[in-house]
Order: structure tokens, then sequence, then C-alpha cells
């Protein structure tokens, strides 16, 4: 079949040092990927196209970058399935949210130093077994996922936070610290989850779940994320805009069954947190002006008596 | 058709534009709304309280879904992230038979029983799929030609995208652009259409949270749009309501009207702007208005 590909190029070394897209015209076998078809690029067309890749079999990480506009693996990605509808060319670009070195090759160092950062290494105390540490298999069922993490960095690329953030610790780096808080044979969760708690941790999330969207292995790097919070919660951390938010959240729905939008905020920041509170204020005088209010008083949905009693059920199961 | 109404916390609190323009857009397509079925159902926990504890969180849906059954009725949302949440609680309920007999035991109580039937709509969806194309352009008065939107979906009415029937429903992934065509309008397309509003680190990191509504409607508005359209009430409060901070965080006007879905279409159906409070927004839609020539 006829194949169009638009490709982003970039060269730090030529004279245009601005990115643009180069188009190529080809023919490929239905079963090519779109790796297949940029290594026939590079080997029958335009030597100089740079792009990473090795095991060509979704296991080695090195080939993640973006398909129209959505971040993947390109072993893994059948061109048939990603020919626009409407004639167009097939974009590929780099992955986004790392520096681009030259054409499709990202420079992963922020990604090593965001996942490096969590200790991706078990911490065991006590005494050393003879021989080694055990873990019951039910124990690491739910690590099953997130070990097959590849760290190819497609979700790092398509992370919404990291785009207007590089503090954020990002998706992969989260994934691998609940891949070592969950890890029963590791003894430094506390120190784990205090560190997790802090800025550009757990809270920064949007929960867009775009990293779940884009991982080729099924670690979804966002559900993991929520299971920390509630770690990082039970650890009893809850001094922070994001466990106030989440715990005012459930005590209003709990409450009066719905969610009262006035107090969300004043409790997610904190009674004496008159600063961040003070930021609030201009929304609430913008929305009194526009005439556009929520109603002050909320009101409890009807029979909210048998919402509080699920709370009560489902709560003392935990 | 008749659908048991879920309006969600935010069309009756912070955008109640939402609530009486959906009211309005329905009563002229003919979809007959049940506000009694749902009257007694919770929040949908917006996943915020499935961050505390998931079980909880599909048990509370699974009572609306309950609900729903019981009145015999298919169930409307008109919020991306009640939609989103209610889809994700209703793969893992019909995915799991023990699991949902576990679950229905806690609802017996209050003489409820979810057998599984509920497939939760979008007014989004239901336009596209149950009306169907060519009876909603049949209802259309008025062309708004001239207009060029720019979609913004809400990451939960997209993602994850097999909880939400794109398998099976493939035009979902496009249905807001059938909507703008139908109109007349221009769709501005944009790679932020299908991103984060920002929305639910507003309280948590604000400064983020500006900055996603800043390259939002930055980039909308450099692309040509007139004006944004969404289905996502929090998306509107975010993207309306902080769009003052997120001009001056960016040092630049920005100006862009953020249109509830519900609104543009009835615009087209020829209700009166502020029969749908299209004159309650924080960005002004004066100036949109009267380029279309509907006074506000
Ligand atoms: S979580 Fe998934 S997308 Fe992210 S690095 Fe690991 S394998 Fe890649
Ligand atoms: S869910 Fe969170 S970690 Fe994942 S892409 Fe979105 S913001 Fe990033
Ligand atoms: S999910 Fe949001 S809009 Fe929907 S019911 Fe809950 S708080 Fe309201
Ligand atoms: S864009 Fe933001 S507010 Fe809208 S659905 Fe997504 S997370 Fe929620
Ligand atoms: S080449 Fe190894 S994952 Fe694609």
């Amino acid at each position: 079949m006829e194949v169009k590909l638009s490709v982003r190029r970039y060269d730090p070394e030529s004279t245009n040092t601005v990115s643009h897209y180069q188009e190529y015209q080809m023919e490929m076998d239905e079963a090519s990927t779109i790796l297949d078809a940029l290594i026939q690029i590079r080997e029958d067309v335009d030597g100089t196209l740079s792009l990473r890749c090795s095991c060509r079999s979704a296991i080695c990480g090195s080939c993640a970058m973006r398909v129209n506009g959505e971040a993947g693996l390109a072993c893994n990605t059948k061109v048939i399935d990603v020919i626009p509808s409407d004639g167009t060319p097939i974009v590929v670009e780099p992955a986004g949210n790392l520096p681009v070195i030259k054409d499709l090759v990202v420079d992963f160092q922020p990604f090593w130093n965001q996942v490096k950062s969590v200790e991706p290494w078990l911490q065991p105390a006590g005494e050393e077994p003879e021989a080694e540490y055990l873990a019951p298999d039910e124990d690491m069922l739910h690590l099953a996922g997130v070990v097959s993490c590849i760290l190819c960095g497609a979700c790092v690329s398509d992370c919404t936070v990291l785009e207007v953030d590089s503090n954020f610790l990002g998706p992969a780096a989260l994934a691998k610290a609940y891949r070592f808080v969950g890890d029963p044979r590791d003894d430094a969760d506390a120190k784990r989850l205090e560190t997790l708690n802090q800025e550009g941790g757990v809270w920064d999330c949007t929960r867009c779940m775009k990293c779940v969207e884009v991982c080729p292995k099924g670690v979804a790097p966002m559900d993991r994320i929520m299971s920390l919070r509630e770690k990082v919660m039970d650890a009893g951390h809850t001094n922070t805009n994001g466990a106030r938010h989440a715990t005012a959240f459930v005590d209003s729905v709990r409450h009066s069954g719905w969610l009262d939008e006035l107090k969300l905020p004043i409790k997610s920041f904190g009674i004496f947190n008159l600063k961040a509170m003070i930021g609030l204020i201009p929304l609430a005088i913008r929305s009194q002006r526009a005439g556009k209010v929520p109603p002050l008083i909320h009101k409890n949905i009807p029979d909210v008596e048998n919402v509080r009693k699920i709370f009560d059920k489902v709560e003392n199961k935990k | 058709m008749k659908y048991a109404f879920y309006p969600g916390c935010v069309s009756r609190g912070a955008c109640p534009e939402l609530y009486t323009a959906t009211l309005e857009v329905c009563d002229i397509l003919g979809i007959e709304l049940d506000e009694d079925a749902l009257k007694s159902a919770s929040c949908t926990g917006a996943g915020v309280l499935q961050e505390k504890n998931l079980r909880l969180g599909d048990t509370l849906n699974a009572r609306t879904f309950a609900m729903a059954e019981k009145a015999g009725l298919p169930l409307m949302t008109i919020c991306s992230t009640c939609q989103g949440v209610m889809s994700q609680a209703n793969e893992r309920l019909v995915a799991d038979p023990e699991y949902l007999a576990s679950i229905n035991e806690d609802l017996k109580e209050e003489g409820l029983e979810y057998k599984g039937t509920i497939n939760p709509k979008h007014l989004l969806w239901i336009i596209v799929e149950d009306l169907g194309m060519d009876f909603f352009n049949s209802k259309v008065v008025r062309k708004l030609e001239g207009l060029k939107l720019a979609p913004f979906y809400g990451c939960y009415l997209v993602r994850p995208s097999d909880a939400l029937g794109f398998n099976e429903n493939p035009e979902r992934e496009t249905s807001l652009e059938s909507i703008i065509e139908a109109v007349g309008a221009e769709v501005v397309d944009f790679p932020g259409k299908s991103l984060c509003c920002g929305f639910p680190i507003l309280t948590i990191n604000p400064k983020n949270s500006v900055k996603m509504v800043a390259n939002h409607t930055i980039d909308a508005k450099d692309r040509g749009a007139d004006a944004m359209v969404t289905p996502c009430p929090l998306c509107h409060l975010n993207l309306d309501g902080y769009q003052p901070n997120a001009s001056s965080a960016a040092k630049r006007d920005i100006d862009l009207p953020i249109i509830h879905l519900p609104q543009l279409v009835g615009l087209s159906l020829g209700i009166a702007p502020e029969k749908m409070r299209l004159n309650k927004h924080i960005v002004s839609t004066k100036k949109l208005l009267s380029e279309l020539a509907v006074a506000p």
C-alpha cells in the first residue's frame, strides 16, 4: 500500500536550526509498523534521519515517539492503523516534554533523573536473610502491571502536567515509586511517602489519564498515583491542599450527597491559608458581577441518610 | 425519547446556565427528561472520592444506575466528568458479576439492586447517536455561519477510550466537531482539544492549572477561534472563570468566550441567548452574539 509520512526534522548542526516537517511517500506492506517505515526511509531514501530503536518488539523501550500527536512505540504501531482517513500524511514527531537532540531522538536525562530520584531499588530493613528476600505470591500480584514498565517514556511525553511544570516527578517515576512502596519486602515506605507528598509529587497530577491511555504496557501510571495518594493520606500526611481537597470532597458527599463547591476551596486551602483564599476571591467577585452565582445554601439531596449509610457500610470494610 | 436525567453537581451549583440551556434544548429536540428518577442520586465521586475509596465510588454509582433501571429509563449526563466516572464504574461493575453481587448487598437495605443494564450517555452522544445527525440537522433553524469554534472535550469524555465505548462507537471521537459543523460553524482544530483544562489541580497547584487554561485558550485564539465549546462544566469553570488569571499570567489579552455544548445547540435551534444565560459568563459573549446578530 501507498503510505505518506510527514516527519518532524531537526538538526542542531545545520544552518536551519528550526524544526520542520519533511514528507516521504513509499510503498509498504500491510503488516509494517511505523518503525519499519522509518528504517526504510533511513536506509533507502534519506540516511540523515535519526531515530532510536533496538528490539523492534516492544521490549527495549527505545522507540517511543508521537504518531499523529499521540505517544507510543513506533515498533508497536502498525502503519495501517494510523493512516488518516482524510488522505493527509501520518505525522511522526519526537516524544514530547523532553529536549530534542536530533530528529526523533530526545534527551532522556530528565527522565532518568526523575526515575532515579524515587530511589528505585529495594530498601529492606532488619537482618539479611540467608538466601533471597521472600514475599508471598499474593502480595506481589498487584505489582504485576507496574513491573511491566519498559521505561520508554511515552507517558512522560504526553503528560499534561509536565507540559507546564518540569518539576513534576511525572507518571513513569511515580509508577516506579509505587512499585517499591507496594513491595512487601521494602521497608522505606515512611521516607518514600514523605517525599512523594511534597510539591511535584503525587498531588500535582491532574488525573487526565493521558499516561494510562498511551502506555504500551498497561502500567496505568495514574492508577498507581491514586493508590499512592491513598497511602500518603493513610500514613498521616493530611496537611496538604491535595489531601484536604480529597477529604473535604468526600465529607461533602457524605454529608449532603453532592458537592458543596463553595466550601470545597476553603477547606482545601485550609482555614488558615489566607493568601490562597484571597487568591480565590476574584472568582467569587467575578461570578457575582456576571450574575453567575451558585446557590448560597447547599441543600441535601432527598434521602441523604441512604448515602450516609452506604458510606458507613463500605468504609467499615476497609 | 425519555431519559433519567443526571444533572450533576456543577450544573446545579456553579453553572446554572448549563442546567437551563439543557432543559430548553431537550424540549425542542424531543428529549423528554425525567427529573425525578434520580433526584436522590448522589455525586459520582468525580474521581476524587475514588482516590480515597474506589469501592465506595462504585457503590454510589451502582445505586444511581439501579434507580434508573427501576424507572426503566436510559440515563443521560451533561458533564464529561460525570460521564467518565460513571462509564468507568459501570465497566468494573458489569465485568465482574461477583463484585456486582457484593456491591448489591450494600444497596439491599434501600430496596435497590443494579442488574447491569444501564449504559450512561452524555447529551453529546445522545444527539449524535440516538437522535442522529439527520434529525438534528432538520431541527437547526439558525445556521451560525462565519463562526469559528474550537472544541474542548474534557479528559473524562475521551479517556480511557475503551471504557467510554470508543471501539463500538468510533464517531464519539469527533462528536463535538460533528455538532459544530451541523450548526453551520467552522471547526478550529487544535491539539489541546482532548487535553486537560487543569481544573482538578485548581486548589492544589493553581499556578499549573492557570497555565493550562492559558495554553489552551491562547492556542485556540491564535488559530482563529471566536469561541470554544465544551461538554464539560468543570472545564467551563476553569476555562471561563480563570481566564482573567490566565490572561494576566500570560501577560496578554485572551477574551475567548467559552460556550457550553447545549448553549451552542440552543443558538442553532433559535433559543434566545438570555434564556440560556449566555449573558452570565465571566468572559463576555456580547461581542460574539452581536457578530452573530442575535441580541445577548
Ligand atoms: S509507564 Fe508505560 S509509558 Fe511510561 S515509561 Fe513505563 S512502559 Fe513506558
Ligand atoms: S494522569 Fe497525571 S501523571 Fe498521568 S499524564 Fe495525566 S497528569 Fe500526567
Ligand atoms: S462528578 Fe462533578 S459534576 Fe458530576 S456529580 Fe460529581 S462533582 Fe458533580
Ligand atoms: S479537562 Fe479537566 S475538568 Fe475537564 S474533564 Fe478533564 S480533568 Fe476534568
Ligand atoms: S524498538 Fe524496542 S520498544 Fe520499540
